[in-house]
C-alpha cells in the first residue's frame, strides 16, 4: 500500500486502509484516559511496537466496544492499547506502544 | 516495555461538575444548542469536546462524548446535539431537557482536534453534518480572538468551509455562517448540498470528492492547517484524498464521529 | 457522602423486565441486535477459510467451509446476553455443535481432549471456556442468524455460539478450537472480565464471585 510503512509522525496517510465505518479515532479515549493521566494524550505522539508507525493518539483507531475501548493502528490494525472499566478498577494495557512522547500542556488560561 | 515521556504537566486532573442548562437555541429541525454555565469551568480550547454523562433513578448511567461549540472566550458553554433518532442520549438532552435543569459533565477534552489563533494560518476547516460543530467553535475562537486584539496586532486568519449537509434545513448555524462570509472577507463558505439541494441552488450538489477538494482547499504549498470531522467514511476519505493532494499529513487533523455523524 | 446526581426525566433505552425468570439480574431486554467490536471486520473469503481444532501434542483436525458444510447442522433459538446489559430474547441460529465437531476432529486428527478451549479469531481475539462448557449441547460454530448467512459484522462466515455464559465468549471470527491441558484466559478474561462469565451469577468483573 502506498506510503503505508513510512515512519514518520504523520496524521492520516494516502492508501491506509478506509474501510469500515465502525471505528472512531483516538478522540474518544481521551475523557478516560483523563483518569489515569493528568496531561491529555490525544496529542501524545504514539509508536506502535508492530510496526513502528508514529502518530498523535487521536489519529489512531479507536473501536468503543462496550466493554473497553481498544487502540490499534491505522497502518498494522495491530492493538496498541486498551482500557476498561470495571466498578472497582480503571484497567489499562499499553504494551502495543513501545514509545509515547507527551507535549507540555499549554498553561490555563 | 513502554516509556513515557512528558514535560512537567501542570493541568489538574478533570472532574465531573454539575452544570446548569441557561438555555436552550433549536438550530435545525434535528439539533439543538444547549448554553451552559458551568462552575469553574477551565477554559477550554476550539475543538475540545466533553464527555456527558445521565444517571436515571435506579443508577443506570451512560455517556456520551459532545464537541464545544462556543468560543473560548465566551461566558458560557454551549453544545450542539443532534437529535439520532434511536438514539438513547440525544432524544433526552434535545427534547426533554429544559432551562433550569442540570447535567452531569467533564473537560474540557482533547489535545490534539484543537486549534487556536496562535497556530496561524491559513485554515481550512471539512465538515460532515454535526461534524461542523467543533470546527464552528474555531471560527467563533478566531473571530473573538480578532475583536479582543489590540489594533496594532489584530490579524485576520484566513479561513476556508467546505460544509457537507444533506438538505438546506439541515446546516447548522446556517445564518451565522453568511453572516460571517459577508462581514470578513478573509473566510470563505462553501456548502455542498447531497440529498435536497433547494430551488435555485447554483453550489455544490454532491458528496465532497477529489475535484471539490482541489478546486476549494488552499493550494499545498500554503501549508494550512486542516480540521477534518464528521462521519467517519467521509472524514476518512477527505483526510486521505487531501494528503494525495500533496497537504502535510502532519497538519492534517480528523476526528470521527462514528457510521451516522453522532459522537458515540 | 454526596448523594449522585440524576439527571431529571432520563430513563435511558431499557424496557421493564415482565419476563421474570427469562432475565439474568442487571440485564434489560432489546429488540436490536448492538454490533460490539474490538478491531475491525475481518473479511476471510469461503474459499481459504478452514477451522481447525488443535490439541496440546499439535494434532490438528482440519475442515475447509465444504466439508464443514457437510457436517451435521442444527437449528438453536435461544436467549443471549451481553456483559455491557442488553438480553436478546430467542435469537435463531444455525450451525454445528461443538460435540459433533469435537467427534469428527477425534475421528479426523486423532485430536485428544483436555480440560479446556481456547476460542482463536480472525483479527486475534481469543476466549477461554472449559471444555464442559462446550459440549452437551451447550455451543455452537454458528454460521446463520435469523434464516441467512451470518453476517460479517455479525462474526460471519461463523462464530461460537455459548448462550448460557455472557456473549463475550461466543467468539465472532472463530477459526480454530485449541484443546488445552491448561486455562489460558482470553482477550477480555485477561483484562478487567470474569474468567467464566455465568449471567445468572453476574459474573461480569474479575473478582465477582
Amino acid at each position: 500500500m502506498e506510503g503505508a510503512m513510512r515512519m514518520s509522525d504523520q496524521s492520516p496517510v494516502a492508501g491506509e486502509r478506509v474501510a469500515d465505518a465502525l471505528h472512531l479515532d483516538g478522540n474518544v479515549a481521551a475523557g478516560m484516559l483523563s483518569e489515569m493521566f493528568v496531561p491529555d494524550l490525544t496529542a501524545a505522539r504514539t509508536t506502535c511496537a508492530h510496526c513502528g508507525a508514529t502518530r498523535m493518539m487521536g489519529a489512531l483507531l479507536a473501536y468503543a466496544h462496550g466493554m473497553g475501548i481498544v487502540v490499534r493502528c491505522p497502518n498494522c490494525d495491530h492493538v496498541v492499547m486498551r482500557i476498561a472499566r470495571t466498578p472497582a478498577q480503571l484497567w489499562l494495557d499499553m504494551t502495543g506502544a513501545s514509545r509515547i512522547v507527551i507535549p507540555a500542556t499549554t498553561p490555563s488560561a | 516495555m513502554t516509556t513515557a515521556v512528558a514535560s512537567s504537566p501542570k493541568a489538574r486532573p478533570i472532574a465531573w461538575r454539575i452544570a446548569t442548562v441557561v438555555q436552550t437555541v433549536p438550530e435545525t429541525s434535528r439539533t439543538k444548542t444547549l448554553v451552559l454555565d458551568i462552575p469553574d469551568w477551565r477554559k477550554h480550547r476550539a475543538g475540545q469536546h466533553v464527555d456527558v454523562r445521565l444517571t436515571a433513578e435506579d443508577g443506570y448511567q451512560t455517556e456520551r462524548s459532545y464537541s464545544i461549540a462556543s468560543a473560548p472566550e465566551d461566558a458560557h458553554v454551549a453544545l450542539t446535539i443532534e437529535r439520532l433518532d434511536d438514539g438513547e442520549v440525544s432524544p433526552y438532552l434535545t427534547e426533554e431537557l429544559h432551562a433550569g435543569d442540570r447535567l452531569e459533565l467533564r473537560g474540557p477534552i482533547g489535545g490534539y482536534f484543537v486549534w487556536d489563533v496562535t497556530h496561524g494560518g491559513p485554515l481550512f476547516l471539512v465538515a460532515g453534518g454535526s461534524g461542523i460543530v467543533p470546527l464552528m467553535a474555531m471560527l467563533r475562537h478566531r473571530a473573538a480572538a480578532f475583536e479582543r486584539a489590540s489594533a496594532e496586532t489584530r490579524h485576520r486568519v484566513p479561513a476556508r468551509l467546505l460544509y457537507s449537509s444533506r438538505r438546506w434545513d439541515d446546516v447548522i448555524y446556517r445564518d451565522e455562517l453568511a453572516r460571517l462570509m459577508k462581514e470578513d472577507s478573509a473566510v470563505e463558505v462553501t456548502l455542498t448540498i447531497t440529498r435536497e439541494p433547494p430551488p435555485n441552488w447554483i453550489g455544490f450538489q454532491r458528496r465532497i470528492d477529489r475535484m471539490m477538494l482541489a478546486e476549494v482547499a488552499w493550494p499545498p504549498a500554503e501549508r494550512p492547517h486542516v480540521y477534518v470531522c464528521g462521519p467517519t467514511p467521509l472524514v476518512e476519505s477527505v483526510a486521505a484524498t487531501l494528503v494525495e493532494l500533496g497537504h502535510d499529513p502532519a497538519r492534517v487533523k480528523t476526528e470521527r464521529f462514528g457510521p451516522t455523524g453522532g459522537m458515540v | 457522602m454526596s448523594e449522585p446526581f440524576i439527571s431529571r426525566g432520563f430513563h435511558g433505552r431499557r424496557r421493564p423486565a415482565g419476563t421474570a425468570g427469562r432475565l439474568p439480574p442487571g440485564q434489560y431486554v432489546t429488540p436490536d441486535f448492538p454490533v460490539l467490536s474490538a478491531g475491525p471486520t475481518p473479511h476471510t473469503p469461503l474459499d481459504t477459510w478452514d477451522f481447525t481444532v488443535r490439541d496440546m501434542g499439535g494434532r490438528t483436525a482440519r475442515w475447509t467451509w465444504d466439508e464443514f458444510k457437510a457436517l451435521p447442522h442444527e437449528t438453536i433459538t435461544t436467549d443471549i446476553h451481553c456483559v455491557t446489559k442488553w438480553s436478546k430474547f430467542d435469537t435463531v441460529w444455525e450451525g454445528v455443535s461443538v460435540d459433533a465437531l469435537l467427534t469428527d476432529a477425534a475421528k479426523r486428527g486423532d485430536v485428544e481432549p483436555e480440560p479446556y478451549v481456547l476460542a482463536v479469531c480472525d483479527g486475534g481475539y481469543s476466549t477461554n471456556l472449559p471444555i464442559a462448557d462446550v459440549m452437551g449441547g451447550k455451543a455452537w460454530i454458528a454460521v446463520q442468524y435469523d434464516g441467512a448467512p451470518l453476517a460479517p459484522e455479525h462474526g460471519g462466515p461463523a462464530r461460537l455460539l455459548v448462550p448460557h455464559l455472557y456473549f463475550w465468549k461466543s467468539a465472532k471470527w472463530v477459526r480454530q478450537l485449541r484443546v488445552m491441558e491448561h486455562d489460558q484466559p482470553g482477550f477480555w478474561e485477561s483484562f478487567g472480565y470474569h474468567n467464566y462469565g455465568d449471567p445468572w451469577r453476574e459474573q461480569r468483573y474479575a473478582g465477582d464471585r
